[in-house]
């Protein structure tokens, strides 16, 4: 183990490491926005566009992001539209995400037992209502722990984006092992830098977990 | 003078090609209590839930309050304001305090000002004795107070008519009691109310009427003394029988 690799290899890192963050963040929010428009549509199945959204899900649950990406990153221009590799990058995450996320939200609606609806329905909530003041609140408080693994995994996928070279961690550790051949360095650094992202993000987000579980138990 | 609230004409309802209620025929007065009897199966809960529009019902006729109900969606979103329900499950809503559970039907449906459903609600918690968790979630109560906030819930929307299903049947038996308590309150001070139960003891002192209902048709309608004292059915006697040996 080399202390002047990882020196010299730490100003790469720590752009790498924001670089990989900001890109995350970015097509996590995406895909969290997506994803709730979906799951909205399809909850209510909205006449026209639940069908694109059903197709959508699927065949972007069913692709790799790596395949997503190259289509984006490669194949977009040859339709006329030619987009940076972080763009690119961005828009994988949220294309790929959207649908996960969008499950997640689904499966947290679907999560309300029926006798809540048909509590709601006996008390005179029209159907927007019932949506409004019990499907949704409830059913994103269910969908938190789906929500939060998408996060992590989504972070995780970041890494795919070597592949059209956007020099985020596992890119940049990929370029420093060319540059100095020392793998065992550069690798541990990668380690290093997702842990620190996700060991907080995860701890982070199972406190998140724990606030809400209260309002699902027990009614 | 007797005054028929819910008049219920040749109803009939199948699952498929399964019929679970054949020819219903009866009327329900105005502060009248009906108690609902029958084996698991007989079909109470499907009769009491097509009352208030949960369960669709494809023969016969509803008449509420002098109006042929024509069963349409619109039709019992406006008469569900009227027809209070109350569950085995209580279902509050556990996302909401109890004060705001309480609250909810009478600012959005029935467009209360708020501070006139605060006052409405906390007024009527406290008649419960449940004053004290007007700002607390379901989760920290326990059956009996839960199923007696749903009571209240249902209580505060002011229905004409209120339909109990099987509300004690997931209640500890020590919870029992006070909820009864308060459906005994309820039916002397002259709410009109249909009551789907296996507590006989109540059904005997509290209801006017029992309707028993086997395989999906009504074989008694009769006053509840007469029903206990002679039932008029070998099935009725077996049913009695059976839940006297409980």
């Amino acid at each position: 183990m080399s202390w002047s690799v990882i020196q010299a290899s730490l100003p790469a890192f720590g752009a790498a490491f924001w670089l990989t963050l900001e890109l995350a963040a970015l097509g996590i929010a995406g895909a969290l926005g997506i994803g709730a428009g979906v799951s909205l549509v399809q909850y209510f199945r909205v006449p026209g566009l639940h069908q694109v959204a059903s197709v959508y899900v699927d065949v972007a649950r069913n692709t790799p992001l790596l395949v997503q990406l190259f289509f984006i990153y490669y194949g977009l221009p040859g339709l006329g539209l030619k987009l940076s590799a972080p763009v690119s990058g961005v828009l994988g995450l949220i294309f790929l995400g959207g649908s996960y996320m969008a499950e997640a939200f689904t499966g947290g609606y679907n999560a309300i037992p029926k006798s809540q609806l048909e509590s709601g329905a006996a008390l005179g909530l029209s159907p927007r209502q019932l949506a409004r003041f019990i499907v949704l609140p409830q059913g994103l408080t269910a969908a938190v722990p789906g929500l939060a693994a998408n996060v992590i995994f989504l972070v995780k996928e970041t890494s795919i984006f070597t592949v059209i070279a956007i020099p985020e961690l596992t890119n940049t550790a990929l370029d420093l092992i060319g540059l100095y051949y020392r793998s065992n360095e550069s690798l541990l650094m990668l380690v290093v830098a997702y842990a620190i992202i996700l060991v907080p993000l995860s701890w982070g987000l199972t406190q998140l977990e724990r606030k809400v579980r209260h309002v699902t138990i027990g009614a | 003078m007797t005054e028929p609230l819910l008049i219920v004409n040749h109803l009939a309802k199948a699952y498929g090609q399964t019929p679970v209620l054949e020819d219903i025929n009866f009327t329900v007065n105005k502060g009248e209590v009906v108690a609902l009897l029958g084996r698991s199966g007989s079909g109470k809960s499907t009769l009491i839930r097509t009352l208030n529009g949960l369960e669709p019902f494809q023969g016969g006729t509803l008449t509420f309050a002098g109006q042929a109900i024509d069963p349409t969606p619109a039709t019992w979103l406006a008469l569900r304001r009227r027809i209070g329900m109350v569950f085995q499950s209580y279902d509050l809503f556990p996302n909401l305090t109890v004060l705001a559970n309480l609250m909810l039907a009478p600012v959005q449906v029935a467009h209360q000002p708020k501070a006139q459903a605060e006052t409405a609600a906390r007024t009527l918690l406290t008649r419960f004795g449940l004053a004290e968790f007007a700002d607390r979630y379901p989760s920290a109560l326990s059956g009996g107070q839960k199923q007696r906030i749903a009571i209240a819930r249902a209580l505060l929307m002011k229905p004409a008519l209120m339909l109990f299903d099987e509300v004690t049947a997931s209640l500890d038996p020590e919870m029992v009691h006070g909820v009864l308590a308060l459906m005994t309150d309820l039916a002397r001070a002259d709410m009109t109310m249909i009551v789907v139960t296996h507590e006989m003891g109540f059904a005997r002192k509290v209801a006017d009427r029992i309707l028993f209902l086997d395989d999906g048709r009504i074989t008694a309608d009769m006053p509840a003394e007469a029903f206990f004292t002679a039932p008029p059915t070998e099935s009725a006697r077996n049913f009695l029988a059976s839940m006297t040996d409980r």
